[in-house]
């Protein structure tokens, strides 16, 4: 199998966010930024099991600026064989997805995994985007995966339940929570990924069609939700489904 | 035309089916156009989407759009853009709305943004906002291309039905066949793990005194929280010292802090306020700790509480 995970690099989540003084990007002063925890400890984990299992290899591609480097290097360090990075700092999730596609496209990729999002935007769009670049099936919200042969067996979180649905490679699929477990690169991961090699690829052209104009901070909570005394069913509710904190 | 992907399950629309009709209704109207929805599969009743302001629905029902495959979908609502000449996709921010948002993106060349919660300003320019780095700051985006995709936030607005049944038609295109099996849809067990979840009830003198506090502890042991309590119940010696939060006592973050019979003084405020998630539990309405939280209870907390250790209950043994 030759896999392929895309990673993405994401500020800590106890980052204090401020903004610049023309309110156009963020002030990225005193960010710690790591890898997003959903390609890291999922994706890529995921991607290195099948490998381990049966052979072949897992290559990490970032789309970024040589700033990247340290998170490609981290994940080199978990077990990936090579690292593709393309030399860009794209404005939007489609430049990103135009950018993996296009390497993919002539890289003999069995699986393309990738988080299911990121931690700083949440958008969940790269991996259906690259899917259908490539005119591949996608698999979203992946918590299980299991191959036989070049058919894969995956559940897939849905709202209030699980989906499982079969697919043969080559497909996309991005990694949910249960995927895999966080691995922490071991003394010797980290020696080897120094001799890993990192290829620089120089991105394909492409206007961004969204653009971040402005950031703002929020001004005050938003308006409480009042829930009903009598239906605690829906105040548990809410808590699973919109805060996500039960 | 705003064109809405009306999702339903098993012919049911969800909430947001009728919230994205709502919003592409809005949005159509400060365009000086009008909204459609698109229905796909088997769905009884699509003509109600007009209620909610879809001038007309498009149903397109076929075997092969039964099951749920992206890609399949995707080729369906891409086809149905542009033979209707849309300008505007409105999808709902759900797992069927997110996976289809990057490819409708990719496919249509179109500017896209997902998990937007406000209507977009069309003068000069479509902009459109969405909360960023959970919530802690708001990034306005510019779309600039021809057709632009959006994804809705469920419950950033509210569906309005104001209007009537609208006439359904159909669209004649292709389908392709699907690559992805659906083999099973199950009831997920214990989906949303806990162990992260660091939780805390806390209680303050709404509770009248030290003897109540059973259905406080009772709620804290289902959840599997830790129980704390504002200062005037610590100094009085109800509870001990050791659990006072605030700015004199501990300061915490949680990812959930449910507040019971606290009133909100800005020095107990000050020490939970960056709490995720803040549920308060008051029958005082003016109580200022409700402007503080995301879900607020009015009522009377000796019944309240123990109905929600009893939903919590259900929620963990199904």
């Amino acid at each position: 199998m030759k896999l392929l995970v895309c990673i993405s690099k994401t500020p800590d989540t106890t980052t204090k966010i401020t903004l610049s003084g023309d309110k156009r990007a963020l002030d990225t002063n005193g960010v710690q930024y790591i890898m997003n925890p959903y390609d890291e400890w999922y994706a890529l984990v995921r991607a290195l099991e099948i490998t381990e299992k049966s052979g072949g290899t897992v290559t990490v591609i970032n789309v970024g600026l040589a700033d990247n480097d340290a998170i490609i290097r981290k994940g080199l360090a978990i077990g990936a064989n090579d690292a593709v990075r393309v030399d860009i700092a794209p404005q939007s999730a489609l430049n990103v997805a135009k950018q993996i596609a296009e390497h993919a496209k002539t890289g003999g990729y069995d699986i393309i995994f990738l988080g299911k999002e990121t931690i700083d935007y949440n958008g969940s769009e790269v991996g259906g985007m690259v899917a259908e670049l490539l005119d591949l099936p996608f698999v979203s919200y992946a918590s299980k995966l299991e191959l036989d042969g070049n058919t894969a067996t995956i559940s897939r979180d849905i709202e209030g339940g699980v989906e499982v649905v079969e697919v043969a490679t080559p497909f996309v699929v991005s990694a949910a929570k249960g995927l895999a477990e966080q691995r922490i690169p071991n003394m010797r991961g980290i020696m080897t990924s120094k001799s890993k090699p990192i290829t620089v690829l120089p991105p394909a052209p492409f206007d961004d069609l969204a653009v971040t104009v402005a950031y703002e901070l929020p001004k005050e909570k938003s308006a409480v939700k009042m829930v009903d005394p009598n239906d605690m069913d829906e105040l548990v509710r809410l808590l699973h489904e919109e805060a996500k904190v039960i | 035309m705003v064109l809405i992907f009306a999702e339903h399950q098993k012919g049911q629309f969800k909430k947001a089916a009728f919230e994205a009709v709502t919003y592409g209704y809005k949005t159509a109207q400060a365009m000086g156009s009008s909204c459609a929805a698109l229905v796909l599969g088997n769905a009884t009743n699509a003509a109600e989407l007009g209620k909610y302001g879809a001038s007309k629905v498009y149903h397109i029902n076929d075997a092969a759009l039964e099951n749920f495959d992206s890609q399949v979908y995707a080729a369906v609502i891409g086809a149905a853009v542009e033979q209707t000449g849309a300008k505007v996709l409105v999808l709902p921010h759900t797992s069927t709305g997110k996976s289809l948002l990057g490819r409708l993106a990719a496919r249509l060349n179109a500017a896209s943004v997902a998990g937007v919660n406000a209507l977009p300003s069309v003068d000069g320019g479509f902009r459109v906002k969405r909360p960023v780095f959970s919530g802690k700051a708001i990034a306005e985006y510019e779309l600039k291309s021809d057709v632009k995709v959006l994804s809705l936030m469920g419950n950033a607005l509210k569906p309005e039905a104001t209007g009537q049944d609208a006439p359904v038609e159909t669209l004649s295109l292709s389908i392709p066949a699907g690559r992805v099996k659906v083999k099973s849809v199950e009831r997920a067990e214990g989906t949303v793990p806990l162990p992260e979840a660091e939780l805390v009830v806390s209680a303050g003198r709404g509770m009248k005194g030290p003897e109540n506090w059973g259905i406080v502890e009772e709620l804290a042991s289902v959840i599997g929280a830790t129980t704390a309590c504002s200062r005037p119940v610590a100094d009085a010696d109800w509870r001990p010292h050791h659990e006072h939060v605030g700015q004199t006592g501990i300061a915490i973050r949680p990812n959930l802090y449910i507040a019971i019979g606290i009133s909100g003084a800005i020095q107990h405020l000050a020490g939970v306020n960056s709490s995720k998630t803040i549920v308060v539990i008051n029958k005082d309405k003016d109580a200022p700790f409700f402007k503080a939280a995301d879900y607020g209870v009015e009522g009377d907390l000796f019944e309240v509480v123990p109905r929600l250790t009893e939903a919590f209950r259900k929620f963990k043994e199904h």
